[in-house]
């Protein structure tokens, strides 16, 4: 039965669900319980942002504290899943992927391959991602086309409460490493989320809005800017389809490419960085393989290539806006208009 | 026959004299071959190191898990990766361990509780905290070992992976094989405490150092703390102090080490040749059942350069496969 939850108590109940069904599930991270060997009450977090909060409570030492140590702990989770585990490590920010980058792009990503298709490794790192939490540079980067470009990994970003728990309860099922990035903006999002276990396949991605004008295709936060910006749009009869990645490694080209073909117009939107970013491979995938039918040339609202600001007023300057995106599928539609004047020109 | 000094049997000691010269012959033969041309990429040779990988691998089952270094060859062997499938890998071949995906470095068995070579020097150390985490869980005794030289025992994921296994009291042995040298740079100069067993009480975990180039001394001393990892005892850290009979990789001219220091080592330090001398001292196995082992090791060597030559090559289909396990 479906009921309103939010998207961090989808998540916690994604895990939960399958810590019940699966023994060799295990979760660990930095204060994930929280307290551990303080002299106050244990489960005292559940993740900084309170994320799992609960499950100690329910799975005991399956869920464990740990030092401050991302490449250790990190790397263990991997070792672990390479011997029959299916940890769970949370990496609490993104952003501090760099002190256990091996451990992830050399180790998790390479096993299946370099040892000769005979090492699994089952292992899920959920961490949060995304601006807007007035966190500055180091705690509210995008990162995931650095995890894109890893062959290897699987990378995960959902946009709601239903789609994080059918995701997050695949990427656990699943037998490749997953990064799995959780827009900690969108935490206290709400949908409607079925109380039972459920999946959503990776490499479909969800048409959140149909249109016939445009095609805007995002990802996490940005689907949510994209549908701000198709709605204003709709005020100036202009229809734009809006298309949720939901899983950017794999991707699913077909559904863009079938959606570029009806519209003619491609906008895409990533909370990234503008270069080599999930942006500019859709523009690049679509450019190579749809260029027919694209009317006007593929347009890209991303972050500025700088570091995240502090300052509130820089910030929201930084976090691609709906505006913008709105005004990037105007330029389409225009741009159409003027290669047509062209064309009767000549 | 003479009573039997040692803590192992005589078809053990036979068994670790095999172990060991098969190491030793396997490095040997790539040696040549590589200053021939025939294998690719990197080799970095575990000659002279054998007595450590054996000493230790002896207290081991396949359920036991290592992870080992770029140096891998001998911990792979002692792990009782088949040594056919080993030679064709490093040779490139469909065939191989890897089926020629991984090469040298990257050479792992799961099945024997080979975690794999590794070309990221420390990386193994938190790999053996995650195997040793699934054996406590799965409450079946075994053990993680990692292995380190002297050069990764100065990575951070390494000093990290201490500090882990120490607080999540893991069933983990760090092996720090101190061959005297990171690649070119002096361990004297690079690591900062007087010993290795300083290193590991500042993590809180016991340090043994031992003669790596003495077997019964890693034996001896690697039983001990394996057995006590398995009894819930926690992680320890083991330093084997032993010898680099070649240079980092093949083809390294060594001109960083001293005028006959290679020579002095082979003469002196050689773990296979005392190891030998002793057991015969002592009466409990006979020259020439070792002599008899020397020239099946050889036969073995020649058959699996033989077949890794004769085996096929990887195809371009082999190329994009087992990138995931589905996509």
């Amino acid at each position: 039965m479906a009921r309103k939850i939010s998207m961090k108590d989808a998540i916690n109940e994604a895990i939960d669900l399958e810590m019940r069904r699966d023994p060799t599930v295990i979760l660990m991270g930095e204060d994930v319980v929280g307290g551990t060997g303080s002299p106050g009450e244990a489960d005292a977090w559940g993740g900084v942002l309170g994320v799992t909060k609960g499950l100690y409570a329910k799975h005991g030492k399956r869920l464990m504290d740990t030092p401050l140590s991302e490449s250790a702990y990190v790397g263990a989770a991997i070792g672990a899943a390479a011997c029959g585990m299916r940890p769970i490590a949370e990496l609490m920010f993104v952003d501090f992927m760099g002190v256990c980058f091996d451990e992830i792009f050399n180790q998790a990503a390479k096993f299946q391959y370099m040892f000769g298709g005979k090492v699994q490794t089952p292992v899920v790192i959920r961490t949060m991602v995304g601006a807007g939490f007035r966190a500055a540079a180091q705690h509210s980067q995008m990162l995931t086309p650095i995890f894109t470009h890893i062959p290897g990994l699987k990378v995960i970003c959902p946009s709601n409460a239903y789609d994080a728990k059918g995701l997050l309860t695949q990427s656990i099922r699943d037998n490749d490493p997953v990064i799995f990035c959780e827009h900690k903006n969108l935490y206290a999002h709400e949908s409607d989320v079925p109380a039972e276990a459920y999946t959503i396949p990776f490499g479909e991605a969800n048409v959140v809005r149909e249109g016939k004008d445009a095609t805007i295709v995002t990802y996490g936060l940005m689907v949510h800017k994209a549908l701000e910006a198709a709605d204003a749009l709709a005020k100036e009869k202009v229809e734009a389809e809006v298309i949720d990645l939901r899983t950017l490694s794999p991707i699913d080209w077909e559904t863009v490419i079938e959606s570029v073909e009806n519209t003619g117009r491609l906008v895409v939107v990533d909370e990234a960085h503008p270069r080599c970013s999930i942006a500019t491979d859709v523009a690049a995938y679509v450019g190579q393989n749809a260029f027919g039918a694209l009317r006007a040339g593929a347009q890209m609202v991303t972050a500025p290539h700088t570091p995240v600001p502090f300052s509130p007023a820089l910030e929201d300057l930084y976090i691609p806006s709906s505006t913008a995106i709105a005004a990037a599928v105007r330029k389409t539609l225009a741009s159409e208009q003027e290669a047509g004047g062209r064309r009767r020109a000549s | 026959m003479a009573n039997n000094p040692f803590p192992l049997s005589r078809e053990d000691l036979l068994k670790v004299y095999r172990t060991m010269k098969t190491i030793r012959e396997f490095e040997e033969r790539l040696h040549v071959d590589f200053a021939k041309g025939d294998i690719p990429g990197f080799v970095h040779l575990y000659a002279g190191e054998e007595a450590s990988a054996t000493g230790i691998m002896m207290h081991l089952k396949d359920n036991d898990r290592i992870a080992s270094t770029h140096r891998g060859h001998g911990h792979c062997i002692a792990k009782g990766v088949d040594v056919h499938e080993m030679m064709a890998e490093i040779h490139g071949k469909a065939t191989g361990a890897c089926r020629g995906k991984g090469g040298s470095m990257h050479i792992a068995d799961l099945s024997k509780g080979m975690m794999g070579a590794n070309g990221i020097l420390g990386a193994g150390a938190p790999l053996a905290c995650g195997a040793g985490l699934a054996a406590k869980f799965r409450g079946d005794g075994s053990v993680g070992i990692s292995f380190v030289g002297d050069g990764a025992s100065n990575q951070g994921m390494f000093l990290e992976s201490l500090n882990l296994a120490a607080v999540w009291n893991l069933p983990v042995i760090f092996v720090v094989e101190n061959n005297g040298y990171a690649e070119s740079t002096s361990v004297e100069w690079a690591v900062a405490c007087d010993s290795y067993v300083d290193r590991a009480s500042g993590f809180g975990l016991p340090g043994v150092s031992v003669d790596g180039t003495d077997f019964f001394a890693v034996h001896e001393a690697a039983g001990e703390i394996i057995r006590r990892a398995r009894d819930g005892g926690g992680p320890a850290l083991l330093e084997c102090e032993m010898v680099r009979f070649y240079g980092h990789f093949e083809g390294d001219a060594q001109a960083y080490r001293a005028k006959g220091e290679v020579e002095d080592l082979r003469a002196r330090r050689d773990c296979i040749k005392n190891f030998a001398e002793r057991v015969i001292e002592a009466g409990v196995v006979k020259r020439d059942e070792l002599s008899a082992i020397d020239r099946e090791v050889l036969d073995l060597i020649e058959d699996a350069v033989g077949s890794a030559k004769a085996a096929p090559l990887p195809t371009a289909k082999d190329l994009l496969t087992d990138v995931y396990v589905s996509y």
